[in-house]
C-alpha cells in the first residue's frame, strides 16, 4: 500500500508543481523583480524604486488607480443591492415549481462572451442606438443623446458583466436559510426591516463575502467594459497597464503598475475576509 | 415576505415587477444583438429595414456575411483550437491536483492549496503580463546562454494556451475536488482488496465516478477559454482568438457581421450551457 | 372559567383540499393542551393559523377574548417553538433571547437583566455568551423556550419540538417540559404525532384526524374510553376484531367475530342486534391462563407465535387455534409466565367490561 502511494503521489504532484511554479509563482516573482528595474540616464537597466516613484509622482497614474478602486467598490455594492432581491425572490418567494427555470434564466446570459454582452449594450445605448431610436420615435427626445462613453454607462456595464458572480453565491446561501428562521423572527415581533437586517443579511454573510470578492476582483481587472463603453475620461487602471506594455513598451513601468494592482486586490480581499471573519478556502466552496 | 407566509398584494406585485425589470435588463442587450443580425441594413441599428440572412451568407464586396468572412472564420478556428488544448491540459492537471489535495497528505499541502486558489484572486490582466514577461525572460535566457530560439516563449498560440490554462485549471480542480469529496473510499479499498493495483483502481473505479464532474468542467473550461479576453490580450501573437479579433473590429466601428457572429455564439453557448446543466442536474439525481 | 385561546369553527381550505374542517375548542388558562394526530391531519395548519402564518378560510380565533382576524404574526400575543427550533445561528444565546424584547423597543438597560433572569429560569445560567452550535439538543430546546417565554405570551405554541431529539433525551425532555410548564403557568399548546408525548405531558389532548377533532379529553379518558375507532387504534395498542351482534341482554351484547369467536361485551353505546361492530381490546386486558373460577370472562385457545421481550412492556404474539390472526398479549414480567415458549398452547381470556365496541357506520 505505502509503496503504491509513493509513485502515485509523485505522478499527481509533478504536473501540479509545474503548473503552480512555472505559471503562477515564478512569473509573479519576475513581475516583482522587473518592477524594481529601470533604465537610468545612460539607458542601462539598474535597480531602484523609480517606477514606483513615477506612479506616485504622476497624478494621472495614482488618480486612475484610486478611481478604479473606488468604482470597483461601488460596482460591488451595486451588484449586491440589485442581486439580493433577485436571489431572495428565486429561493424564497417564487413557487418551487419555477425556481429551477428562473435560476437557469439568471445564469444563461453569463455563458455568453463578455464581449458580446458589452457589444449588446453598445448598440442599445449609443447615439444611433436602439434606445435613442425608440425615444425619438415616441417623441420623448427631440434629438439623439450619446448615452455611452460616460461613467454611468461604464458602471452599469460593469454591474451587468459581474452580476452573476454575486447572484450565484447568494442563491446558494439563501437556499440553505430555513423558512422557519424567518417565521420565528416574525413570531417574536420582528418586521420586514429587522428580518432583513438581523436575519437575512447576517445569515447570507458568507455568500455576500465570496460574491463580493469575485465581483470586486473581476471589476478591478476588467479591461473590455471600461475600454469600450467608458470613453475618454473614464480611464481604468488596466488600461494604464496595457498602455505601458503595448503602447509605450515600458515593461518595467507596467510591471510596477501590475504589482500595485495585485497588492490592491489582495489587500481589499484580505480586509473583506478579516472583517467578515471568513477564510479564502471556505469562501471558494 | 416568503412563500410560506401570507403576503400583501402591493409587496408581491412590486417584487414581481422588480424581477421582470431585472430580466429585461439581463436579456435586452442579447436579444437586440440577435435581432439586428437579421436586419437588412448596413449598420447594426434601427430602423428595421426588413429580414435578411445576408449577414450570414452574402459574399458581396459591400456585405461580407460571416460564412465568407475569412478573418473572423480564422479567429473562430484559432479559438476552438485554443479552447480544445486548454480544456485537455486543464483536465489532466486539474484532476491530478484534485487527487493530490483530496487523497494525499504531505508537508506544505496548505501552502500549495493556497497557491492553487491564487489564480481566483489575481486579475486576469496581471496573469497575462506576468506570464508574458516570464516567458520573455526565459526566452532571453535561453538565447543568451545556449543560443537557443524557443518559439514557444514568444507571444502566440501556445503562450495563450498556457496563460488561459494557468487559471482555468483552478476551476477544474475545484469542480473535480468537490465530486471527489463525495467518493466512498471503501470502493477503492474493495478494489484493492480484490487485487487491483493503485493505477487500476484509479482507472476503473475513481475516474468512472468522477466522469460527470470531468465532463462538466471540460465544458466550463472550453467556454471560459473561448471567451477569455483579459489574459489573452497580452499573450496573443499573429493568430488572434475570436474575442480579440472582435474587439479590434469594434474599436474601428461595427457592422452587422458582428451581430451575426454574436448570434451564433449566443445560440451555441446557450446550447452547450443547457446540455451541461441538464447533465449536472442528472448527476445530482444519481 | 377563562380561556386563553378559543377557536370557533375554524376551517382552512387549500384549493379543493380541506386541511382543517370546522374545528372548535377552548384552552383553559394555564393548561397544557396537546393536539395529537398522524402527519397530514391538519394539526400544523391549525397551529400556524393561531400563530398568524395562515389565514383561516372560515371561523374565528380568539386569544384572551380578542379576535385575531387581520392581526399579523408579529403583533399576536402568542409565540411559537418551531419544529427545528429556528434558533438564529448568527447570534449568541443572549442575543437570541433578547431578539423579541429589542423588536418591542424595551429600553437597553432592561433587556440584559431580563435575559439573565430567563436563562436562570430555564436552568441555563451563565450560557449567555455561548454560540448556538455549542449547545446540546436539550439546551437548544430550553433556549428556544426562553426566547419565546421572555415575551410573556398568552399561549406558547409548540410544533413537535422534541421530534429531532434522540429517544433518551426525548423521554427526559418530556418530563422537563411538563415541569417547566407547571412552574411558570403559561398556557401551552403542543402538537405532536407521538401519543406518548401527548399523554405524558398534557392536561387535555385533542385527537385529530383528516382535519377534524375526533375526541378532546384527558389522557386517561382517551386511553380508557375512546369515543371513536380512530382514537381506539391511534392512542395506545389495541387488538381489533370485526363482527356481528347476535343478541343483546341489557348492557351485554353477544358478538360473533369474522373468525367465528363468540364474545360477550359490555357496551354503553346504542348497539342493536344484527349490526356490524368493531371490537377493540388492549393487550394488557388479555389474561394468560385465567383462573377457571372467574366468571364473566371470554376465553379462547391460542398458540404462541413469538415472544417479544421488552422489559416492562414485553408482549406475546399469539394466533387463535386454526387461525392466522395475530393477537398481542401483554406479558407481565413477574416470573409467573417464564415457562411460556413459542408453539405452546394457552388459554387467554378477557373481562366483558374490558372490550370497547363501536357500531360500524
Amino acid at each position: 500500500m505505502k509503496k503504491y502511494r509513493n509513485w502515485g503521489f509523485f505522478i499527481f504532484l509533478l504536473p501540479v508543481l509545474l503548473w503552480l511554479f512555472l505559471l503562477i509563482v515564478l512569473p509573479h516573482i519576475d513581475l516583482l523583480i522587473m518592477s524594481f528595474r529601470f533604465e537610468d540616464d545612460y539607458g542601462e537597466l539598474t535597480w531602484g524604486m523609480a517606477n514606483y516613484k513615477e506612479f506616485f509622482g504622476e497624478p494621472i497614474y495614482w488618480l486612475t488607480f484610486v478611481r478604479t478602486a473606488i468604482y470597483s467598490l461601488v460596482v460591488t455594492f451595486l451588484t449586491f443591492v440589485i442581486g439580493l432581491p433577485v436571489a431572495f425572490f428565486i429561493t424564497k418567494v417564487v413557487s418551487v415549481k419555477y425556481k429551477g427555470a428562473l435560476t437557469l434564466l439568471v445564469l444563461l446570459p453569463f455563458w455568453v462572451s463578455e464581449l458580446v454582452r458589452v457589444y449588446g449594450w453598445m448598440i442599445l445605448l449609443r447615439e444611433s442606438g436602439v434606445v435613442n431610436h425608440l425615444l425619438l420615435k415616441t417623441g420623448l427626445l427631440a434629438k439623439p443623446v450619446e448615452m455611452l462613453y460616460n461613467d454611468a454607462a461604464m458602471i452599469m456595464g460593469l454591474v451587468y458583466t459581474t452580476m452573476l458572480f454575486m447572484i450565484v453565491p447568494l442563491i446558494s446561501v439563501l437556499d440553505s436559510l430555513e423558512d422557519e428562521l424567518i417565521e420565528a423572527a416574525f413570531d417574536l415581533g420582528g418586521n420586514a426591516r429587522s428580518v432583513l437586517f438581523r436575519i437575512i443579511i447576517p445569515y447570507a454573510t458568507p455568500g455576500i463575502v465570496s460574491g463580493s470578492i469575485v465581483v470586486f476582483m473581476l471589476t478591478l481587472g476588467n479591461y473590455l467594459t471600461p475600454n469600450l463603453i467608458g470613453g475618454k475620461n473614464s480611464l481604468w487602471f488596466t488600461e494604464q497597464i496595457y498602455n505601458q506594455f503595448i503602447a509605450s513598451f515600458n515593461w518595467n513601468q507596467g510591471s510596477a503598475f501590475g504589482f500595485l494592482l495585485l497588492i490592491l486586490s489582495s489587500l481589499i480581499i484580505w480586509l473583506g475576509l478579516k472583517v467578515s471573519k471568513q477564510n479564502l478556502a471556505k469562501v471558494v466552496q | 415576505m416568503i412563500r410560506s407566509l401570507p403576503q400583501s398584494k402591493t409587496y408581491s406585485r412590486g417584487f414581481r415587477l422588480y424581477i421582470l425589470l431585472y430580466f429585461v435588463f439581463l436579456f435586452a442587450p442579447l436579444l437586440i444583438t440577435c435581432i439586428l443580425a437579421f436586419n437588412d441594413s448596413q449598420f447594426p441599428s434601427l430602423p428595421w429595414k426588413g429580414f435578411t440572412l445576408e449577414w450570414f451568407t452574402s459574399d458581396r464586396p459591400d456585405r461580407v456575411g460571416i460564412f465568407h468572412d475569412q478573418s473572423n472564420l480564422d479567429s473562430i478556428w484559432v479559438s476552438i483550437q485554443t479552447a480544445f488544448f486548454v480544456s485537455i491540459i486543464s483536465l489532466v492537471v486539474g484532476t491530478c491536483a484534485a487527487f493530490l489535495f483530496e487523497q494525499e497528505n504531505f508537508k506544505f499541502k496548505q501552502l500549495l492549496y493556497f497557491l492553487m486558489l491564487a489564480p481566483l484572486v489575481i486579475p486576469g490582466v496581471i496573469l497575462g503580463i506576468s506570464i508574458l514577461m516570464f516567458a520573455n525572460s526565459l526566452g532571453t535566457l535561453f538565447e543568451m546562454q545556449m543560443d537557443l530560439d524557443v518559439p514557444l516563449l514568444r507571444p502566440g498560440f501556445w503562450l495563450v494556451v498556457l496563460g488561459q490554462f494557468s487559471f482555468i485549471c483552478t476551476f477544474v480542480t475545484l469542480v473535480v475536488s468537490a465530486r471527489l469529496k463525495k467518493f466512498d473510499h471503501t470502493l477503492e479499498e474493495a478494489a484493492l482488496n480484490l487485487g487491483a493495483n493503485r493505477f487500476e483502481v484509479i482507472w476503473h473505479i475513481t475516474l468512472k465516478f468522477l466522469r460527470p464532474a470531468i465532463l462538466g468542467s471540460a465544458a466550463v473550461a472550453f467556454l471560459m477559454s473561448f471567451e477569455n479576453f483579459n489574459t489573452t490580450l497580452f499573450l496573443v501573437g499573429s493568430e488572434t482568438t475570436l474575442p480579440i479579433n472582435l474587439y479590434l473590429q469594434l474599436r474601428d466601428g461595427s457592422t452587422p457581421v458582428i451581430n451575426s457572429i454574436s448570434f451564433l455564439l449566443i445560440v451555441s453557448t446557450s446550447l452547450l450551457a443547457l446540455t451541461n446543466l441538464y447533465f449536472s442536474s442528472k448527476q445530482q439525481e444519481d | 372559567m377563562e380561556y386563553d385561546l378559543s377557536v370557533k369553527n375554524v376551517t382552512k381550505k387549500f384549493g379543493e383540499f380541506t386541511a382543517v374542517d370546522s374545528v372548535s375548542f377552548d384552552i383553559v388558562n394555564g393548561h397544557f393542551f396537546s393536539i395529537l394526530g398522524p402527519s397530514g391531519c391538519g394539526k400544523t395548519t391549525l397551529l400556524r393559523m393561531i400563530a398568524g402564518f395562515e389565514h383561516p378560510s372560515d371561523g374565528t380565533i380568539e386569544i384572551r377574548g380578542q379576535d385575531m382576524k387581520g392581526i399579523v404574526p408579529n403583533k399576536r400575543p402568542v409565540n411559537m417553538i418551531f419544529q427545528h427550533l429556528a434558533l438564529f445561528p448568527m447570534m449568541n444565546v443572549a442575543e437570541n433571547i433578547a431578539f423579541g424584547l429589542r423588536r418591542r423597543g424595551t429600553p437597553k438597560n432592561e433587556v440584559m437583566p431580563q435575559v439573565l433572569t430567563m436563562l436562570k429560569r430555564v436552568g441555563l445560567p451563565g450560557f449567555e455568551q455561548k454560540r448556538i452550535d455549542q449547545l446540546s439538543g436539550g439546551q437548544k430546546q430550553r433556549v428556544a423556550i426562553a426566547r419565546s417565554l421572555i415575551l410573556g405570551p398568552a399561549v406558547l405554541l409548540l410544533d413537535e419540538p422534541l421530534g429531532a431529539l434522540d429517544l433518551k433525551l426525548r423521554e427526559h425532555m418530556k418530563v422537563e417540559l411538563k415541569k417547566l410548564q407547571a412552574e411558570i403557568g403559561t398556557t401551552f399548546m403542543y402538537i405532536t404525532h407521538d401519543q406518548s408525548e401527548a399523554l405524558v405531558m398534557s392536561d387535555y389532548v385533542a385527537v385529530m384526524n383528516q382535519g377534524r377533532f375526533e375526541q378532546v379529553d384527558t389522557p386517561s379518558n382517551l386511553y380508557n374510553q375512546p369515543k371513536t375507532p380512530f382514537v381506539a387504534q391511534f392512542v395506545g395498542e389495541n387488538n381489533a376484531w370485526s363482527g356481528v351482534v347476535e343478541k343483546r341482554e341489557g348492557n351485554i351484547v353477544e358478538i360473533t367475530t369474522s373468525e367465528d369467536h363468540q364474545f360477550r361485551v359490555e357496551v354503553s353505546e346504542d348497539i342493536n342486534p344484527s349490526s356490524t361492530v368493531d371490537l377493540f381490546l388492549r393487550p394488557e386486558a388479555l389474561l394468560i391462563e385465567p383462573d377457571p373460577s372467574l366468571t364473566d370472562i371470554n376465553r379462547f385457545d391460542v398458540v404462541v407465535n413469538s415472544i417479544l421481550f421488552d422489559g416492562a412492556s414485553s408482549r406475546l404474539l399469539v394466533n387463535p387455534l386454526n387461525s392466522d390472526k395475530e393477537i398481542i398479549v401483554a406479558l407481565p414480567q413477574n416470573k409467573q409466565y417464564d415457562h411460556i415458549k413459542p408453539k405452546d398452547k394457552l388459554v387467554v381470556g378477557w373481562s366483558e367490561k374490558a372490550g370497547i365496541c363501536f357500531a360500524k357506520r
